[in-house]
């Protein structure tokens, strides 16, 4: 009994470290790539008889000549801050709002936001691109975060009214017979203890808009106000794809959204999960 | 829970700014966009838009589909994105979910795994093109190994489209794994010890218990599965612009290519509300659940 126990145990370790090669080795193959000269990885990253590691193709990257990625990142985070802090403070409002109040058509608003959750970007698409013509504010920066603004409103405000569904009144009610007006409940007996809702998603939110390119592609086009995801599809090379470059472009991109998860782990997978498991 | 009646200053101080955004820049443009894919050029109402993308066989190519050969229209695609990544992920995440537990170092592998979640989409377009490349790419190592030919899967009508999907189930399982496992945690330990005090096998503990227990989640992990099939846009667009000749194209990019490379509005219009109402479609249990857990 013991002893097939023990087999068992060495099958599911065997099992589960070889289908984690599948998931390893491609990240292990562009880290390897993006450090290494193109030259010695022509034939595959995984021959190593030459082996000078080497920054050039993040430079090259950062640098690049016609479509610098070190802009494409400071555009990014231009965009990513404001459009996750507004929707941010206007969702935790209104999912306050249809958490607590009763008012005239609540049942319909709630329906509305989860629909939209459904949505496609393409779907606004051609409207969005006119509407922000019409005020001027295609090719900047602000008609793109109030693009993002209102597209995060609906899961955030979704998002945050579940969470204080879960939070007991009994406080919110002693405050109010302490005499606190509902603004006052809000800002300082509510608002401190959501936080572990607004963190996750902020995170959430955060690297969503980081990682967008549909939106940024229909609004944004001149060469020096492209985003980060923008700008990956132009270091593809004309002729022939150049890996070194485009995978070093790749691992700048996606370290910021890695970092957001790496450090609000916590906070990041409760807010994945926090809309499907209550 | 007692709701409180709000007075009309709460209504406009909580809810009124995010709903102003929500109307101007999503509901307004989705009712404009479903306006627009019925205006003919004299601005009249028509079905002539619908008539000729259908026409087209950008959507449904019936004499390709006849001849077995690739593009067979961008519905058909998406068609079998689902058919081939929405099994496939959603097995696969439960498989590992349960697998990892038992397995040492499985949370830092259930992190690598997560990793294609995680990544931007277009960064997830150029690891799919890095996989199957016909150089340098991982998959063809594996395959030369065993003595099978190796191409650039991406650049060949046949495989583009296939290459696509199965890059993208790599991408995908991190988060069906990551919905399950919490999932296994919230399943009482002590029915599966009263199960085995009975003496109900493994297997049998795995299909009485876990799966019936983990209906709900599943059902969500299924429709946020297909709603991320129906949209995908970002992958296709940087592995392989919906080539070679199509070959790989969907519903997302057809729209894209319509409506900001042609710059025909109601074309693309059109295919923005057929996208729309397959996710719509897709997302019923998710509208119904939030419609019920409202009547209070």
């Amino acid at each position: 009994m013991r002893k097939k126990r023990l087999a068992g145990n060495i099958l599911k370790n065997s099992l589960g470290w070889i289908i984690a090669l599948v998931w390893i080795l491609p990240i292990a193959g562009i880290f390897m790539t993006a450090i290494r000269p193109y030259s010695e990885v022509i034939n595959g990253w995984w021959q190593f008889e030459e082996f000078n590691p080497t920054f050039s193709n993040f430079t090259g990257a950062l640098f690049h000549e016609s479509s610098p990625l070190l802009q494409g990142m400071i555009n990014s985070l231009y965009i990513a801050f404001p459009a996750t802090i507004i929707p941010l403070i206007l969702a935790t409002m209104a999912g306050y709002g249809i958490a607590r109040y009763r008012f005239p058509f609540r049942k319909t608003f709630i329906i509305t936001v989860v629909m939209t959750l459904a949505l496609p970007q393409q779907m606004i698409a051609v409207p969005i691109f006119q509407i922000m013509s019409s005020l001027g504010l295609v090719d900047s920066f602000w008609g793109l975060i109030l693009v993002h603004t209102a597209w995060g409103i609906p899961w955030t405000t979704f998002f945050m009214r579940n969470y204080f569904k879960t939070l007991p009144v009994t406080m919110e009610e002693a405050a109010k017979i302490d005499g606190a007006s509902d603004s006052q409940i809000f800002f300082r007996v509510v608002l401190p203890n959501a936080f572990p809702a607004i963190a996750s998603a902020a995170a959430l939110q955060f690297t969503w808009v980081w990682s967008d390119f549909f939106l940024a592609l229909i609004l944004i086009y001149s060469p020096s106000k492209l985003l980060a995801t923008q700008r990956i599809p132009l270091m593809r090379g004309q002729y022939q794809v150049d890996w070194g470059l485009l995978s070093a472009a790749s691992i700048t991109v996606m370290i910021v959204p890695i970092m957001i998860y790496i450090l609000l782990q916590r906070y990041y997978v409760r807010g994945m999960v926090g809309w499907t498991i209550k | 829970m007692e709701l409180r009646k709000a007075h009309i200053r709460n209504f406009v101080v909580f809810v009124l700014p995010a709903l102003f955004l929500l109307a101007v820049f999503v509901l307004y443009p989705t009712f404009s966009t479903l306006f627009m894919s019925f205006v003919g050029p004299e601005g009249e109402l028509t079905l002539q838009n619908y008539q000729s993308v259908f026409a087209s066989g950008d959507i449904i190519n019936f004499k390709n589909i006849q001849q077995g050969q690739f593009p067979f229209g961008t519905l058909v695609h998406n068609a079998l994105w689902i058919a081939i990544h929405l099994p496939l992920t959603t097995f696969l995440g439960l498989f590992l979910a349960a697998l990892l537990r038992d397995v040492k170092g499985g949370a830092i592998i259930k992190s690598v795994i997560f990793l294609g979640m995680v990544m931007p989409l277009v960064v997830g377009g150029i690891m799919i093109r890095f996989m199957f490349d016909g150089n340098i790419g991982i998959v063809n190592l594996f395959l030369k190994t065993f003595g099978f030919p190796t191409q650039t899967w991406t650049a060949y009508p046949e495989t583009s489209l296939l290459a696509l999907i199965f890059g993208s189930v790599w991408l995908w399982t991190g988060f069906s794994m990551i919905i399950y496992s919490a999932g296994l945690e919230t399943i009482p330990k002590t029915y599966y010890e009263a199960a085995e005090i009975d003496g109900a096998s493994k297997l049998r503990i795995f299909f009485s218990i876990t799966i019936p227990m983990l209906k709900p989640i599943t059902v969500v992990v299924v429709t946020m599965t297909l709603l991320w099939e129906l949209k995908i846009f970002d992958i296709v667009y940087v592995a392989t612009m919906g080539g070679p000749g199509g070959s790989s194209n969907v519903l997302a990019l057809q729209m894209y290519l319509y409506g900001f490379r042609a710059w025909d509005f109601s074309k693309a219009a059109v295919v923005a509300v057929l996208i729309t109402g397959l996710t719509i479609f897709a997302a019923i249990p998710l509208i119904r659940s939030a419609g019920e857990e409202n009547v209070q």
